[in-house]
């Protein structure tokens, strides 16, 4: 089997489009709602999430055959839970701020539904190698809507990106005031919900 | 006893899980359609959240913090596989229990039910303790003793409870209006609990 055949390419990029994990499936909002108050943790949360979830499918994807179908929930979460340890530990190393801001959430990514979910519906009965494609489409479907969603709220928050200003002072001289109300959670609910619209406003027409 | 009750309080409506850290949200969602089933998974999920919380607690202090096992042993790395293993079992129990005796609510809540040993609300709530041991004690946030631990514990379920069983409600008379096509179902959910999250806020000075 080509390791780029048309079946492999289609695991990759459904998730990107059709089956995106968050606006198609309404998996792992949880975390895609609290980290996107800026651009750079949603960035690095994205990372994570990505990495995590690809290895997560490869690992249970290899050893599926092994596990026993009653206590399959606790081996997956058992395999998760490390891998999140690695890639907290890793963070706290090389990326201490970044840590700090992501607090709770990174720990959290262990209850990311996009990882169970994935793991159940693809690894368990997929190759290693389409179950790491999975994993990496997934992944970046769901860092593509944190990037969205982190880069919208900090340029109308804060009125930068990656903590640059964007927006000239000139036009504060105007009179242009920050919108506070965009780094609140309330308005990261909001701007999702506008995402899934004009998602399903664009797909439902191609059907 | 003052401090408890301020902690139940801000656990409700200033902390809630939902509106302010967006914990839980799959199941929320999912669930949410009528009031009855909402009112099912916030109860599990209020009794989850009650019973983890404390048991990770102890937990955290007594095994895993700095010099609790031995002098110079820190495990705190291992509190995610700890927590969500604490987790899983009570889970497993309650589905067990639910089974048993409501049959009914078991069918209703399906797939959902296993699922809220994956509840973000439930392992948030145990990392959210642990930093809050850390806290210093006047702060009206911190946990200081296993009681700390319960009481945060039910007023973050309670508070849980609340969110989606009011989402129930507004989603059963929200299937009368009439909502732009690509808007319907998910969509219009989340602009509402946005405007829920909006009125929510009103609470953030809350301090007893």
């Amino acid at each position: 089997m080509a390791l780029f055949s048309k079946q492999n390419k289609e695991v990759f990029t459904n998730p990107l489009n059709l089956d995106h994990p968050i606006l198609g499936q309404v998996l792992g909002i949880c975390s895609a709602l609290a980290v996107t108050a800026q651009l750079k943790p949603a960035i690095v949360m994205g990372l994570a999430v990505t990495v995590i979830t690809a290895f997560s499918n490869t690992i249970i994807s290899i050893i599926r055959n092994t596990i026993p179908n009653r206590i399959r929930i606790v081996v997956q979460l058992v395999v998760v839970a490390a891998l999140v340890t690695i890639v907290s530990q890793i963070l706290k190393a090389f990326a201490y701020d970044v840590s700090v801001q992501l607090s709770v959430y990174v720990g959290l990514i262990i209850t990311n539904c996009i990882l169970m979910g994935r793991l159940e519906a693809f690894a368990m009965q997929n190759k290693p190698w389409p179950s790491f494609l999975d994993g990496v489409g997934n992944g970046l479907g769901y860092a593509m809507i944190l990037v969205i969603v982190g880069a919208v709220r900090e340029l109308l928050g804060r009125g930068s990106l990656l903590g640059f200003q964007i927006i000239p002072d000139a036009c504060y001289d105007f009179g242009y005031v920050n919108n506070g109300m965009m780094t609140m959670p309330a308005m990261a609910l909001i701007l999702v919900g506008c995402v899934i619209w004009v998602h399903r406003a664009y797909f439902y027409k191609e059907k | 006893m003052e401090h408890a009750i301020s902690l139940l309080f801000r656990s409700i409506f200033v902390d809630n899980m939902i509106f302010a850290f967006f914990l839980g949200m799959c199941s929320y969602l999912a669930v949410s359609k009528t009031v009855k089933t909402s009112m099912g998974l916030g109860l599990a999920v209020t009794f989850v959240l009650t019973v983890t919380v404390p048991v990770n607690y102890l937990l955290q202090t007594k095994v895993l913090g700095p010099d609790c096992l031995a002098e110079g042993v820190d495990l705190s790395y291992l509190s995610f596989i700890l927590f969500i293993a604490v987790i899983a079992g009570m889970v497993q129990l309650v589905e067990m229990t639910v089974e048993k005796y409501s049959p009914s609510l078991y069918a209703a809540l399906g797939i959902f039910l296993p699922l809220i040993a994956v509840n973000c609300a439930i392992m948030g709530a145990s990392l959210f303790m642990q930093q809050r041991i850390l806290m210093d004690p006047s702060n009206s946030q911190a946990i200081t003793s296993i009681w700390d631990a319960v009481v945060y514990g039910f007023g973050s379920g309670i508070g849980w409870t609340l969110a989606i069983v009011a989402m129930g409600a507004i989603r059963e008379k929200m299937q009368y209006s009439d909502v732009p096509k690509p808007l319907q179902g998910l969509g219009i959910v989340f602009i509402t609990v946005g405007l829920m999250a909006m009125a929510m806020m009103c609470f953030s000075g809350l301090n007893i």
